[in-house]
């Protein structure tokens, strides 16, 4: 016979969203199962973007996010964010970079701003926080001491000539190289992942550093692509400056790149520990409200068996349609899992607009899940479908992530604010 | 001021334009081909690919369907290297017109185009995706033909015989003199630059902008703009070119396209030329239709999808053009008081060579030169630089080379940087700037499942490592080329083409700010549309 798994809160999804409302309901001391399917957040950049814009179709940016949210609250009175005040969604980032940082990723902030970073293209960005290997780029962005940047052969999409062309109108003293990675002449094709465990060995590092020093010349600061290692990343940038005598710092590649790789797989040992059952890789199969007011989950993927998990609540963070949590035919936007209600345009038609850079942003962003204030989807009437169901993350209506640049913002927040009903309505 | 002197200047580079060039040069005949954007631009890039038997026609239009049946053949001995020899089937499924289904075979006997009736299990046992509703089938000599490669070909030839190629030049207008045209004024649209040509003849192709330059002249041709939109598939569906066995409508075709098959097709009339592209409520239309034929056409995955404009000559009608005429006209405009002018317009992608013929015929006889057409019996020949835009070749010699140090830019297609390099000399050759719309063009970057997401980053990155000149300052070509995408991405956002789609956005516009840097579309831009 199945064996029965009995928790408190049950979250489907293993993106960002997902992981943060594990984070949340394990510090509260509540038992807590995970189930889904980790993909999504190795596409991460490792920007923790708050809020960027607002408003998009005026491409507006803002330096103080909390002053956004302030004005974005104020205009757009159900985007996901104005069920929580500024005060919370800062204390709920707060833990967050606490707790990523306990593990081993932290993170630089300055709180009050947001902060410019450069991307693989070599163009600017507004973030909220990066990780702490890019903190001196954004330092140098501003201090604009003489630099380099280095790129790798093999390393598709990444060109440090591109990205000096595109920084040097700002920052005029800065140079390029290329080199190629340590041992790697016979792979042609080399990846940001076999760099970053192969710089893990302080022997590779010694070799990369040999490598670079005789281009480091002048140069204050050295910008290499994110392969700063996995899981002891501050350790290996250490290491990496003292050997080349220069501050160094990470850009991020294209995705699925490192700095989503680490967050990944620093939540998969965290969590765990902090006593959160995972079941990853697999996926929810079939969901049925019991009696009691609890549900009954089947879960299976893989090879393994079918198991079940007996949960007091849901939280439901599956993300958009890349993520399956939302799903779309020829006619229709559905919730894959409940088939909740979805808002959404009326037909297929306005879904998108005739330009894929059409700075109003494209209605279909703004469907999903319609919540109360205590983050349960509601049904067409107005009231939560479900007493003990909860959603959290990009699911949610009346966003668009993508071009206000909110998306980990929105994921922590609401998977706080999810977490924070769950626990005030009793369950 | 640049001023080139030629005997024959074309006006297009679609099919028609490049096979007047080829069979132009092949008669000793100096030309210039000027292109207003860029090879196949127009129809003769955006068709179904289909290579007709003529069995499509013999029910409206017996004289081009045997004009199909003609050069069809032709083109499967003389080209082969761009055709493939998929054969066809037409097939009827239950409450379709049973008097046509026992008409079609004479109705085929009559145009001298050999079909053979199988029963609807051994059709079943050919094609599995055909519907269990199929009532009666037969078998016909349709193939398929890349109309890309065709086009390269046919101007790769000319300019070996010593014709000049000028694309990104956009005629603005003739200068006439006593009944002839002495001079054409042109911009290179890259560099703003004007440009004369002064020309023994003027040959009018340019398809559906076909009235358009006539006006330049001041000669009014009557057209109808009929769109035709289609659907490419992720996977090819059937082996053969499967037509439905009825009058012709919407969704009734399906043509395989190396790896991937093609479905179409729409008859909507618009109103200009530049306003083409493929609606939502068309893309509905045809998937419903077909699937009635091809019942998976309603699961399968769409990459994308895009819309023709077939340049039909006559005057409006009730029926978006389905029964204007798709035979050809060759216009002399000597009857307009224009003895160097001449237009060669309508037709099929399948009959290009016979109006590449008919109109080289008139400017040759005018010119006073006797040499005759040589393009009945000259093969094509198979050029080494035009192989790219082959679906599945460029994997194949990859792996084939097994050169470690050859890396994929796009990965959906497998198109290794050797590709792409050799793509950039064959462009450079031709005086143009390398970007990413002339190198997709050319290949098959940007076409797999993932529309150009990540290979366009990856394939700026590699121009701009290459040669600093071709530097992508603001992602310009990357917003323009990924704006020209989207009009074919935008109809097929469902399913799992919405997730490409969800991504790619994180991805340029979470990640890049690409629409923060982009420019506002205006109405002059080639990628506004309405």
């Amino acid at each position: 016979m199945t064996q029965i798994i009995s928790c408190d809160l049950a979250v489907i999804g293993a993106g960002l969203t997902g992981m943060a409302a594990s984070m949340f309901a394990a510090n509260r001391g509540i038992k807590t199962v995970q189930v889904g399917v980790t993909g999504e957040i190795i596409f991460a950049s490792g920007f923790l973007d708050i809020l960027g814009i607002h408003p998009i179709s005026e491409k507006k940016p803002w330096l103080d996010p909390w002053a956004g949210m302030r004005e974005l609250i104020q205009d757009c009175p159900d985007h996901p964010y104005s069920r929580l005040t500024p005060e919370e969604i800062q204390s709920a980032i707060e833990e967050y970079l606490s707790f990523v940082k306990d593990f081993g990723v932290p993170h630089y902030w300055e709180k009050t701003h947001n902060i410019e970073m450069m991307t693989p293209q070599g163009t600017l960005k507004l973030t909220g926080c990066v990780p702490q290997t890019m903190k001196n780029a954004v330092l140098a962005l501003r201090e604009k001491p003489p630099g380099l940047i280095v790129d790798i052969k093999g390393l598709k999409g990444f060109s440090s000539h591109q990205i000096v062309d595109n920084l040097k109108e700002t920052w005029p003293d800065i140079r390029s190289a290329s080199i190629a990675f340590p041992d790697s002449t016979h792979l042609g094709e080399i990846y940001p992942e076999y760099m970053a465990r192969s710089l893990e060995a302080g022997i590779s590092r010694k070799k990369l550093a040999a490598i670079i020093l005789p281009h480091v010349k002048n140069a204050k600061i050295v910008g290499i692509p994110a392969i700063m290692g996995i899981h002891r990343s501050l350790e290996v940038q250490a290491d990496m400056g003292s050997l080349i005598g220069a501050r160094i710092f990470e850009i991020p590649t294209l995705p699925p790149s490192v700095p989503g790789l680490r967050l990944k797989e620093m939540f998969e040992e965290a969590l765990p520990e902090k006593g959160v059952q995972q079941f990853l890789q697999q996926r929810v199969t079939a969901v049925l409200p019991e009696l009691d007011n609890c549900f009954m989950l089947n879960i299976a993927g893989g090879n393994t068996q079918e198991q079940k998990i007996r949960c007091k609540g849901i939280l439901l963070a599956t993300g958009r349609f890349f993520g399956k949590g939302l799903t779309a035919d020829r006619k229709r936007i559905r919730e894959s899992l409940f088939d909740l209600p979805v808002f959404q345009p009326v037909s297929r038609s306005n879904w998108y607009r005739m330009d894929f850079l059409d700075p109003k942003g494209h209605p279909i962003h703004q469907a999903g899940l319609e919540i109360d204030d205590n983050f349960r989807p509601v049904s067409a009437s107005g009231i939560p479908a479900f007493s003990n169901l909860f959603a959290a993350g990009s699911i949610l209506a009346h966003q668009d992530w993508i071009r206000q640049k909110c998306g980990s913002g929105l994921a922590i927040a609401t998977a706080y604010g999810a977490v924070s009903s769950f626990i005030k309505l009793g369950f | 001021m640049q001023i080139h002197k030629t005997q024959a200047l074309i006006i297009g580079g679609g099919a028609t334009g490049t096979g007047i060039a080829r069979d132009l040069a092949l008669r000793g005949v100096a030309c210039i081909l000027v292109e207003r954007r860029d090879i196949s631009a127009g129809a003769s890039g955006s068709n179904h690919g289909l290579l007709h038997s003529g069995a499509r026609y013999v029910l409206n239009d017996a004289m081009t369907s045997m004009e199909c049946r003609e050069e069809s053949l032709l083109l499967k001995a003389l080209a082969p290297h761009c055709v493939e020899d998929t054969g066809g089937m037409f097939v009827a499924i239950e409450g379709d017109d049973a008097s046509y289904i026992a008409e079609f075979p004479n109705l085929c006997a009559i145009c001298g185009i050999p079909v053979e009736a199988i029963d609807p299990k051994a059709a079943k046992e050919l094609e599995p995706e055909l519907s269990d509703r199929v009532i009666a089938a037969y078998l016909t000599p349709d193939a398929s033909v890349d109309p890309f490669k065709l086009s390269l070909e046919n101007i790769s030839h000319a300019r070996k015989l010593g014709a000049t190629l000028l694309c990104h030049h956009q005629v603005l207008g003739f200068e006439m003199e006593k009944g002839r045209i002495c001079r054409v004024r042109l911009i290179h649209t890259e560099s703003g630059e004007e440009v004369f040509i002064e020309a023994d003849q003027v040959i009018n192709a340019s398809g559906a902008w076909t009235a358009e330059i006539a006006a330049l002249a001041g000669i009014s041709i009557p057209m109808v703009y009929s769109q035709g939109s289609l659907l490419v598939t992720s996977d090819r569906i059937t082996q053969r070119v499967i037509n439905r066995l009825h009058p012709p409508g919407d969704g009734d075709i399906l043509v395989p396209g190396g790896t991937v098959s093609l479905l179409g097709t729409t008859s909507v009339q618009i109103d200009a030329p530049d306003h083409a592209h493929p609606s939502i409520p068309e893309i509905d239309r045809i998937v419903d239709q077909a699937s009635l034929m091809i019942p998976m056409l309603e699961f399968a995955r769409y990459i994308r999808a895009y819309s023709g404009v077939r340049p039909l000559i006559g005057s409006h009608t009730e029926d978006g053009g389905r029964s204007e005429s798709r035979g050809f006209a060759v216009l002399d405009h000597e009857k307009d008081g224009l003895v160097n002018f001449v237009t060669i317009a309508g037709g099929k992608l399948t009959t290009y060579r016979l109006m590449a013929e008919k109109g080289a015929d008139l400017v040759c006889q005018r010119l006073g030169v006797s040499s005759p057409c040589l393009t009945r019996t000259q093969p094509l020949p198979d050029s080494p630089e035009c192989q790219w835009s082959e679906p599945g070749l460029s994997p194949k010699l990859w792996f084939r080379a097994h050169n470690v140090g050859d890396m994929l830019l796009c990965e959906c297609e497998m198109v290794p940087q050797s590709v792409v390099e050799g793509v950039i000399s064959v462009i450079q050759e031709q005086n143009m700037k390398p970007d990413l719309k002339s190198i997709s063009l050319r290949s098959r970057i940007g076409k797999g499942p993932c529309q150009g997401a990540f290979c366009s980053l990856r394939v700026s990155t590699y121009l701009h490592d290459r040669d600093a000149r071709y530097s992508d300052r603001n992602l310009t070509c990357i917003s323009d080329f990924l704006r020209e995408r989207w009009k074919g991405l935008r109809p097929v956002l469902w399913g799992g083409q919405l997730m490409q789609a969800e991504l790619q956005e994180a991805l340029q516009c979470g990640l890049l700010n690409l629409e923060l840097h982009a420019k506002e579309l205006t109405r002059n831009d080639s990628n506004y549309f309405l």
